[in-house]
């Protein structure tokens, strides 16, 4: 996988991750146990694949080898996607997909409150606008965990099941490798540590709120999304996602 | 910044393109603020695609009008990341100033600060209502993460006896809510 710049490197984790979660809230398209819910989880998305644009319309601009957001999303392979492995992860049930997300939000959320400040201006101001977003996505999925958790007694089984299913992908979320650390030296983005204790914060104020239990931290295992090294979920949804693009190049509409 | 309290920020001058005096309109000579003025009356009846009835400058995405050498600059915010009518508003935008006369106008994007639901003014709000949706309640600097959502009254009836049916509505910007009086079900505009 080529190595870019720091920067570089962190817009396409937190870009590439927005455009899979997104990508993955779509499945749900036709799918959703209501009108409603399915009505939210597409709007969920589609914010998401706003602020990807965002995110990767910078990383494309500074990579600058002529290629811009579309190709990068549209054109790599895997291995050279640097998402996060949670959001690759299936769907499953409502549940499970609930746990994702809200895992998921829970980092945005206190990621993108330290991007506010960053020494960078662009990130800065495309943090201050995802944050609005993510504030929506974080009360919604926290309250959907509750409601589950605390529910009826299948709710609840499903629920902890979620938690468990998507768990050991949470490592990433709360340990910060040498780009972050670079990176949150020069100001650019906030603490890694900091991130960390305050999703754990967060997860723990509403697991428990939920009547569930808190599991053990998350250890570091032999995948690593932020390198390109996928669970084998990945790939698939990239072959569906990326398929017209591939087959007839710059196709557009 | 509102319309005529000045020409604003110089956003970002050294992109402009090299337009000069001969390549601009109203026989190649500068803008003035009568000029500005003009576009930001053209802009108030540009509206927005999904609330037909409410201009782009009443809901506060056109942020600053300026004359820079020799085009008329516009710089316009996102509503949301995701908003699937911001390119087509940039469009319509365009299209309505070339047609009122200026010459090849810039627009710029602009994300910070980022738009908030405060900037819709009173005439926007009032449009909004009598459009059927309910405009945002409240301030959107003064909410926290986990606080309730402010009293939302019907736009139909007035009543405030009204529930919320889903956080999203048929767009990003709107949420779902039903009237328990005249049983209407109706769109929010989200305060963000
Ligand atoms: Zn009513």
């Amino acid at each position: 996988m080529t190595k870019y710049d720091d920067l570089i490197e962190y817009l396409l984790r937190v870009g590439d991750s927005a455009v899979v979660k997104g990508q993955r809230l779509c499945e749900w398209c036709g799918n959703a146990p209501a009108l409603e819910e399915e009505m939210a989880l597409m709007n969920v998305g589609l914010d998401l694949i706003g602020q990807a644009r965002n995110w990767l319309d910078y990383a494309a601009e500074l990579i600058d080898d002529g290629r811009d957001a579309d190709q990068l999303a549209y054109c790599r392979d895997e291995r050279a996607y640097r998402n996060l492995l949670l959001v690759e992860q299936p769907n499953g049930d409502f549940a499970v997909t609930m746990a994702k997300q809200f895992f998921y939000d829970a980092w945005q959320y206190h990621m993108l409150q330290g991007l506010v400040e960053s020494s960078d201006e662009r990130v800065a101001a495309i943090a201050a606008k995802a944050l609005k977003e993510v504030t929506y996505h974080l009360r919604r999925s926290s309250e959907w965990v509750q409601r589950l958790g605390d529910g009826t007694e299948e709710s609840h089984q499903r629920m902890v099941a979620g938690v468990e299913e998507v768990w050991r992908f949470t490592c990433e979320l709360t340990v910060g490798d040498e780009v972050e650390q670079r990176l949150a030296e020069a100001g650019v983005i906030p603490a890694p540590e900091a991130i960390a204790e305050a999703w754990k914060a967060t997860v723990s104020e509403v697991l428990t709120a939920a009547t569930l239990t808190v599991p053990e931290e998350a250890r570091s295992f032999y995948l690593n999304g932020r390198n390109g090294v996928h669970s084998e979920h990945l790939g698939i949804l990239l072959a569906e996602m990326q398929f017209l693009q591939r087959a007839y190049p710059n196709a557009t509409w | 910044m509102q319309p005529g309290k000045g020409t604003g920020s110089s956003e970002r001058t050294d992109m402009a393109p090299q337009g000069g005096l001969i390549g601009s309109d109203l026989g190649a000579r500068e803008g003035t603020q009568d000029d500005v003025q003009r576009a930001w009356t053209v802009l108030m009846d540009v509206m927005d695609p999904e609330v037909p009835v409410v201009s782009v400058v009443d809901l506060g995405i056109v942020r600053d009008v300026s004359w820079h050498n020799g085009h008329l600059h516009a710089v316009v915010t996102p509503t949301y990341s995701g908003c699937p009518a911001t390119e087509f508003i940039e469009q319509t935008i365009e299209e309505a100033l070339v047609n009122a006369g200026f010459d090849n106008p810039v627009l710029k994007q602009r994300l910070n600060p980022a738009w908030t639901t405060d900037w819709i003014t009173e005439k926007g709000r009032e449009q909004l209502r009598a459009f059927g949706i309910a405009p945002p309640v409240g301030s959107a600097s003064k909410r926290s993460l986990l606080s309730g959502e402010d009293q939302v009254n019907c736009p139909h009836c007035g009543s405030e006896h009204t529930e919320r049916v889903s956080e999203f509505g048929s767009t990003a910007c709107k949420a779902l809510y039903r009237c328990n009086d005249c049983l209407e079900p109706f769109d929010y505009f989200k305060c963000i």
